[in-house]
């Protein structure tokens, strides 16, 4: 789960980690008294989206799709120019590299005093799969795209893996503090700030802290100048306050009704429906469907233990989309049994009078009695072998890729 | 043989008396499995009756272990309370006999539970963890054998052929592919599909590889990381007998969360197509259909003169 460069800095603040005064804007209004509250002549406009390349991207009209303005961060030096960036972002889609080509409405703005930057650098927390533990990146190079610098000067990026015993000791601050080239009060400064960004870490259930650029003001602070924060799903439990922080308009719509239901699914841009059990075999039924000549229109995992009603709800969301010309059912019975998914499907078809060819291939627990059920029905459904099989028949069913 | 667990393993249920934990123990029981109890944590004393039989549950892992000198535990405990139970049946597996197979089954426990968890673990030398958020491990017997997990055991049997796996269906897949040319298996496990987790590919591939029973070894991955790719690499040097392999998700978007918490591409790393290239790098013969992986198995033990 993401949140906003704006929701990050609260928390940070709240940490204890160095952060520039800034308003949270939703308004022309708001940011021109943000402006003037903030006392600071320079300040910056700056988009609240859940992508980055925010600075480089592009507003257009949300529906001329006219080009409104390049950069979604403006540095302002007048009252005039808050209020002209504003405008020109405020309501508008805002293209990057991340969004693709649709882009993303911008309904947030912050509004954040100017600051004396000396230095910039890049900074990151995350949990690292190959250690098993909280790795922190760290470069000299800040503001910079972090994967160019990872590809092109390697050496310039300095790790430190927190041992998940010992915590995050103060040999590894100073070790990466100076690795940075800092010295004396920044030194210090950048120590006690890693500490707190940490303690939050682990706090807060985060995924990932990237700030992107940290910066060494004129007077050796350290301050967050950006902050990209998202927080691991599996704690929601423990954090009552993410509700708060949650962007519904950041999320497709139809993949948080499908998770409310029990359901994972994540849409895609071909026409093959696909409704399978596990995350793994739906990747994998995805990746038949395109060798074999089909576009997957969707992954969906109907999870271990779908019942009818779950079943028809993922043959709902699938028909949502109108790119969906034909479905694949692609199902492994383990504690799942056959003979409930076939009712499922035909309960579904009648329910959703269904249009589109249906492709079904069961296995595992019950699969003969599931294959009896679906051979009964007088319902137009295919049955399939196996997956081979399955993605064949659905790919010819729909007259191949064209 | 088979690794890890022999086919009369002793094992306890953590969470037994849960909907899930009751469930799956009882079709343990049905298959064949050795279960010796279950704990649950204030519900010492009481037994659960699976398949007609009464079993006893402790209140915890020390007591239940030193009852039943248990060689395994498979976890059914939910999301908040599993990676404590996890250290749990850590610590009491190593104080008791010093060994343990530990199999977790959650899913959704939270990734910094996770890295506690398996830290704690792994200074523990003589105890193993597979998962979390996994199907579990299954070593077939002639008749019965131990089924730790909730893979359907009816579709598995002995045989020679060593499968490991992300996902827990296309376990399921790849041990029907087996069957269809007539192969069982020596053990199946799945290390499951979370970020941070216990045994992985590499444990697997160096059992396997020591395992006289296991002729050849199923690999199969899935996008996000790169555990595939430094498996590849260690087997390239370590591993001599013929490994299939095939890798989910090419066609996944980056940057999305493919149902497993793991299964992402992120910053253009972690993709199949990258693992793919690994796998063929070292020697290992891929399947890019997953109904294939039994004609590509056949071709491998052929050319090893092993069908």
């Amino acid at each position: 789960m993401n949140i906003h460069e704006y929701q990050g800095k609260s928390l940070l603040r709240d940490n204890n980690v160095a952060v520039l005064e800034g308003v949270h804007c939703t308004s022309v209004e708001q940011a021109l008294s943000a402006y003037d509250s903030l006392g600071s002549k320079v300040v910056a406009v700056k988009s609240q989206i859940h992508a980055g390349g925010r600075g480089k991207g592009t507003l257009y009209h949300p529906e001329t799709r006219e080009h409104v303005m390049d950069g979604g961060v403006k540095i302002a030096f007048s009252r005039e120019e808050v209020e002209s960036y504003a405008t020109n972002i405020l309501g508008n889609i805002l293209v990057t590299i991340q969004t693709g080509d649709e882009g993303k409405l911008v309904s947030n703005l912050y509004v954040e005093a100017g600051c004396d930057i000396a230095h910039e650098y890049y900074l990151a927390l995350l949990v690292d799969r190959d250690n098993k533990s909280v790795l922190i990146m760290a470069s000299t190079e800040g503001g910079m795209d972090i994967e160019d610098v990872a590809h092109n000067t390697p050496e310039l990026i300095h790790k430190v893996v927190v041992d998940s015993n010992a915590g995050l000791l103060g040999f590894q601050k100073r070790d990466l503090g100076m690795a940075l080239g800092l010295q004396g009060m920044a030194l210090r400064s950048f120590g006690k700030m890693l500490s707190n960004m940490y303690t939050m870490f682990i706090q807060e259930d985060c995924a990932m802290v990237e700030i992107n650029p940290l910066v060494r003001t004129g007077n050796d602070e350290i301050v967050a100048l950006d902050s990209k924060i998202s927080f691991d799903e599996n704690a929601e439990f423990r954090h009552k306050n993410w509700d708060d922080l949650r962007d519904l308009s950041e999320e497709e719509d139809v993949e948080i009704r499908a998770k409310e239901t029990g359901l994972s699914y994540v849409k895609l841009d071909g026409n093959i429906g696909c409704l399978v059990n596990g995350a793994g075999l739906a990747m994998a039924t995805m990746d038949v469907i395109k060798l074999y000549g089909g576009e997957p229109a969707n992954f969906l995992d109907v999870g271990g233990g779908a019942d009818e009603e779950q079943v028809k709800t993922a043959f709902s969301i699938i028909l949502e989309d109108p790119n969906v010309k034909g479905i694949l059912v692609n199902i492994f019975g383990g504690i799942m049994r056959c003979d409930i998914i076939a009712r499922g499907v035909i309960a579904a078809t009648e329910a959703l009078s269904l249009e589109v060819p249906l492709v079904v291939r069961l296995a595992g627990t019950n699969v003969d009695e599931g294959k009896a059920i679906l051979a009964a029905s007088t319902l137009n459904i295919h049955a399939a072998d196996d997956l081979a099989d399955g993605a064949q028949k659905i790919v010819a069913l729909i007259g191949g890729d064209e | 043989m088979s690794i890890w667990i022999e086919e009369d393993a002793k094992v306890l249920v953590q969470g037994i008396t849960g909907k899930q934990g009751m469930f799956h123990a009882d079709k343990m029981v049905e298959y064949g499995t050795k279960i010796v109890g279950g704990c649950t944590p204030g519900k010492g004393g009481q037994t659960v009756e699976l398949q007609g039989k009464p079993f006893p549950v402790w209140d915890g892992m020390i007591e239940a272990i030193e009852a039943t000198d248990a060689d395994a535990t498979v976890i059914y405990v939910p999301p908040p309370f599993a990676a404590e139970a996890i250290m749990e049946a850590a610590d009491a597996f190593d104080s008791v006999k010093g060994e343990g197979v530990i199999v977790c089954i959650t899913e959704g426990i939270p990734t910094l539970d996770m890295v506690k968890a398996v830290a704690y673990v792994e200074n523990r030398p003589g105890v193993r963890l597979i998962g979390p958020n996994c199907p579990g491990i299954i070593t077939p017997g002639e008749t019965g054998g131990a089924k730790i997990g909730i893979m359907p055991g009816h579709i598995h049997a002995k045989g020679r052929i060593g499968i490991v796996s992300k996902s827990g269906t296309l376990t399921y897949e790849a041990v029907a592919q087996t069957m269809s040319i007539d192969e069982g298996q020596s053990t199946c496990i799945g290390i499951g599909g979370d970020p941070v987790n216990g045994t992985g590919f590499i444990d697997c591939l160096a059992a396997f590889q020591a395992d006289p029973q296991t002729e050849a070894i199923i690999m199969i991955g899935e996008i996000g990381g790169n555990a595939e790719q430094e498996a590849a690499a260690w087997a390239a040097d370590n591993v001599t007998k013929p490994i299939v392999g095939f890798v989910a998700g090419a066609t996944a978007p980056p940057g999305k969360r493919m149902g497993h918490a793991g299964a992402i591409i992120s910053g253009g790393k972690g993709t199949a197509e990258e693992k793919f290239e690994a796998f063929r790098a070292a020697g290992i013969a891929c399947a890019m259909d997953p109904s294939e992986l039994g004609k590509v198995l056949l071709e491998s033990l052929k050319a090893v003169g092993l069908r």
